[in-house]
């Protein structure tokens, strides 16, 4: 897709746009952008998809349970951590 | 800044990510019951698995997509909190240090299954069809106004683990490329070359959902 003052490709144009994007430049104004429907439309999935990646913040709560193990975990190594102090020290 | 390179402003969440509000917790009454935890509070202690539970557990789910595996992730992040909370200076906010913390337990554990997160691109499913001639033009819908919540919860748990990795925590958890690329010790370009592939699979995969259901 070559036209006028834009002389990117298609190809050459989504090669670079990993960089691009990453750079948070804004592509709206670029020459391929503004010439070329099939990348536009490109962009603007891809906006879309990272756009409702946001209202994917967490919502699942772990089972009432697990604190349970936790605690039950975090006592067992304190008292492995005491009955090696003691048998250090004895 | 251009939408796609970060995650930005969101609606007020209930439970912040990181990279978008690392203070929210560093309230005075967050940082006593952080202060009596690193003093052996238990009960501080159980009162932070209270505010942060639910964000760890499902950065955990989602990271590896196995409510059981999620569970011991959770778990085990909670006894490391535990074990390192007095080492926790305040060099980051408290939310920073926890998360990446609990995202190491889960990439250890990635690195334990086989998953080697140095080189991506080496556990990548194979994208022969993914080069850069094939994400243009071909796909007729777009997918602006389509996507849902759920649809795409769905179709990033079906992502290979490499790029399910790196579009969650880009795009969803919020982190840089910087920071990524130091968490998953690759290269900040690798990085960003493996989220923009784990967008277009995505993208791929959404068309091609909504193409069947657009078929009579």
């Amino acid at each position: 897709m070559i036209n006028g003052i834009d002389s990117m490709t298609c190809q050459e144009f989504q090669e670079r746009l990993p960089d691009l994007i990453g750079a948070g430049e804004d592509l709206h104004d670029h020459p391929h952008y503004c010439s070329c429907a099939l990348c536009r439309a490109l962009l603007a999935d891809l906006e879309a998809i990272a756009e409702a990646a946001r209202q994917l913040l967490p919502v699942v709560d772990p089972p009432e349970e697990l604190w349970e193990h936790i605690e039950l975990a975090i006592q067992k190594e304190e008292a492995s951590a005491r009955s090696e102090t003691v048998a250090k020290s004895g | 800044m251009h939408p796609l390179s970060s995650p930005v402003e969101l609606p007020p969440p209930v439970v912040q990510s990181p990279a978008r509000d690392l203070t929210a917790v560093g309230d005075a009454a967050g940082d006593e019951t952080l202060a009596r935890a690193q003093a052996g509070d238990h009960a501080a202690f159980a009162q932070l698995y209270s505010l942060h539970k639910r964000r760890i557990y499902s950065l955990c789910l989602r990271m590896v997509g196995d409510v059981a595996e999620a569970e011991d992730l959770t778990q085990e992040a909670f006894l490391q909190l535990h074990r390192k909370i007095a080492t926790f200076r305040g060099d980051s906010s408290f939310v920073t240090w926890l998360h990446r913390l609990a995202i190491n337990v889960v990439l250890m554990r990635l690195r334990k299954k086989g998953l080697s997160l140095i080189s991506l691109d080496e556990v990548m499913e194979p994208v022969a069809d993914e080069g850069p001639g094939r994400s243009f033009g071909a796909l007729d819908l777009t997918l602006a106004g389509t996507l849902d919540r759920l649809v795409l919860q769905r179709a990033v748990a079906d992502l290979p683990a490499g790029y399910r990795l790196i579009f969650i925590l880009h795009d969803i958890e919020g982190y840089e490329h910087n920071e990524i690329a130091s968490m998953l010790g690759c290269s900040i370009g690798n990085s960003k070359s493996q989220l923009h592939k784990a967008r277009l699979r995505l993208r791929e995969n959404l068309c091609s959902k909504l193409a069947k259901e657009a078929r009579p």
